[in-house]
């Protein structure tokens, strides 16, 4: 392959690649485990369209692309299903890149946009909109969106002094949350049944919702979150040696520090404007990621972003799938399926390492 | 001559201030050490004069103007700091953490060069670690890792390298392994500037020593001729004696303890 090559020299497992002005490093099994992801989630996707009360055929779909296929098809595959699963791949990515951030930012493998109080701040937001009498799904979306960003920048504002610690903001963030969810609660109490359960139902969060016009905005928003990320990956590894070192290092530490928590609730709030709070997917996809492709330092956004979009969309199909006619909130199983996934990475870790102590 | 000097600089956190109109130079070429007791103001210095922080006023002057001038990375292309705390992210390996020191160096669209691979093969030779590339920079012992980030500074391939405590918790074996690679990093030209706890080592390995107390410079100059009793009194008020080093004629500070009768 041309421009493409492992060199001699270089440690083991490590792949150089180079093409014109153009070169990086990274490590094969990183590569290798991002690409072998990224088409399991395409895999996925396409066999998500066939999925559903409406049987597709695999010849109807490859009329679609054709041009050749009926209206039914189209309006099944092109309107209600690819929606959907479209939204699932990009909140996917959207979410483990937050988490990675986070936990990056915070260098506490529990981090995640959660401590910033983005999540707390934005069910307010909705709680808010109801009682102002507005329920539509534009609204509701808003409302989250004013809520979870005031909150998030009142964390930032209360944490910082000279600068801003992961710990602070860990702590700042964790009381502003329990007050909200305070406030919260007590609103599911107090209002009537039916706002009340227009609130939790958007606090399940669920993909159900979305068209593509929310998909839409959610990409655009997304795609400027990734043409900033390559700059946000190497600084990040320079600020998880340490404040000192990475200034040292030319690294202008404060100013990265509030890009990467802007890019981490932005990327949040495009998710949770569209589909609710969908939990458990930002803290899970950045550390099963960095098991996977073995790179036990750091984070690694791409890593994050492809398990988050597999984690996501997997989380989807069972909350449509798993109970015939019954759909779930996407919320609810990305709690069971995350969290799980998690507790049996740590207790075969904990596990390993004893046998080997 | 001097590349890197401070001038009049007066520097703290909030209100609080450490260093109070402060003159220095560091000596080009030299192995300048400094000491002095906990809490005056060492590591702050070693922190202003890599611009880590701000003076409250006057200023660092690098290559002939005042360092607030010069770009961030072109800083961090002249003056290394190694900072007297630094994290090691887990499971990272040595080779890793030696590469993220060409930071300064690199472009998002350079990535990694075969510039960048010298140095870092080269810093790894320096300080001897390159057969430990693939390990985990958590499982090495507490010199080995010193000299992995002594590595990393030197793939940052700075003319002046700052050094903050880098032989604190290390054993005597350990201390001498990381001070004869820092008095060889200076005898290779290149200005370095150590803070060091351990009197002795630091008469031992300076070329220019640096006494400081309460933020100010009490004495600067050869050890042999700056170290004295009375020196050693005014800087960490402890009475002692001091001897030549039978070996090597060093300077060799005995401290004696204040209670009467105690060993
Ligand atoms: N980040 C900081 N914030 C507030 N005070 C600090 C900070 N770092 C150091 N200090 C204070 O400044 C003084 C000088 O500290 P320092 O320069 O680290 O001393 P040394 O390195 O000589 O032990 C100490 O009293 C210390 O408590
Ligand atoms: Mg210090």
């Amino acid at each position: 392959m041309r421009g493409l090559q492992a060199r001699a020299g270089t440690p083991k497992g490590t792949l150089t690649i180079r093409r014109g002005r153009f070169s990086a490093r990274t490590s094969v099994r990183s590569v290798t485990t991002i690409a072998v992801i990224s088409a399991g989630v395409v895999a996925l996707m396409v066999w998500a369209t066939t999925l559903g009360s409406y049987a597709i055929s695999p010849a109807e779909l490859w009329g679609l692309v054709e041009g050749t296929a009926p209206q039914r098809v189209h309006t099944v595959v092109v309107e209600w299903r690819l929606p959907r699963i479209v939204a699932a791949v990009v909140f996917g990515i959207a979410l483990g890149i937050s988490g990675a951030v986070f936990q990056s930012l915070t260098r506490n493998p529990l981090g995640s946009p959660d401590i910033i109080g983005f999540a707390s701040g934005a069910y307010t937001g909705v709680v808010v909109t109801l009682l102002l009498g507005a329920t539509g799904y534009a609204a509701r979306g808003a409302g989250a969106l004013i809520g979870g960003l005031l909150t998030a920048l009142a964390v930032y504002l209360l944490a910082f002094r000279r600068g801003i610690q992961g710990f602070r903001l860990i702590i700042i963030g964790i009381a502003l949350s329990a007050f909200l969810d305070g406030i919260n609660t007590w609103f599911t109490a107090k209002v009537d049944v039916d706002l009340a359960l227009h609130a939790a139902v958007w606090g399940a969060g669920s993909l159900g919702a979305v068209n593509w016009t929310s998909v839409g905005i959610g990409s655009a928003v997304l795609a400027v979150l990734l043409v900033a990320a390559p700059e946000a990956q190497r600084r990040m590894r320079r600020l998880e040696l340490g404040d000192d070192a990475a200034a040292a290092l030319g690294v202008p530490v404060e100013p990265t520090k509030l890009a990467l928590i802007l890019i981490g609730v932005a990327a949040t709030a495009l998710v949770t404007a569209a589909a609710g709070p969908i939990a458990f997917i930002a803290l899970a996809a950045p550390q099963i990621a960095r098991r996977l492709t073995g790179q036990g330092a750091s984070v690694d956004l791409a890593g994050s972003a492809a398990v988050g979009a597999a984690l996501l969309l997997g989380a989807d199909l069972i909350a449509l799938h798993a109970v015939p006619g019954v759909p779930l909130p996407t919320g609810a199983v990305t709690i069971c399926i995350g969290g799980g996934y998690l507790v049996w990475l740590l207790v075969r870790e904990s596990r390993r390492e004893r046998s080997t102590a | 001559m001097s590349r890197l000097s401070a001038e009049g600089l007066t520097a703290g956190y909030d209100d609080r201030t450490v260093l109070s109109g402060l003159d220095l130079q560091i000596p080009d070429g030299e192995l300048t050490v400094i000491v002095g007791p906990n809490a005056c103001g060492k590591s702050t210095l070693l922190r202003s004069m890599a611009r880590l922080l701000q003076p409250a006023s006057g200023r660092i002057v690098l290559d002939g103007q005042d360092i607030r001038r010069w770009p961030t990375k072109e800083v961090a292309r002249r003056v290394g700091l190694l900072p007297q705390s630094s994290v090691a992210p887990e499971g990272i390996t040595v080779a890793d953490l030696v590469a993220r020191g060409r930071y300064p160096h690199q472009s998002l669209l350079s990535g990694w060069s075969t510039e960048d691979e010298r140095a870092v093969n080269e810093a790894m030779t320096a300080t001897d670690i390159t057969s430990l590339a693939a390990r985990h920079v958590d499982e090495l012992s507490g010199g080995q890792r010193q000299r992995v980030w002594i590595a990393m500074v030197l793939a940052q391939q700075t003319p002046l390298i700052l050094l903050d405590e880098p032989t604190t918790f290390l054993d005597i074996a350990h201390q001498l392994e990381v001070l004869d690679l820092v008095a060889a990093l200076r005898s290779e030209g290149r200005t370095v500037v150590a803070v060091l706890h351990e009197i002795n080592m630091a008469a031992r390995y300076a070329t220019h020593l640096i006494a400081m107390r309460s933020g100010a410079v009490v004495a600067q100059g050869p050890p042999a001729d700056i170290l004295t009793e009375g020196l050693v009194h005014e800087v960490f008020g402890v009475r002692a004696r001091i001897i030549p080093d039978p070996d090597t004629g060093h300077p060799v500070v005995l401290p004696r303890s204040p209670t009467p009768g105690a060993p």
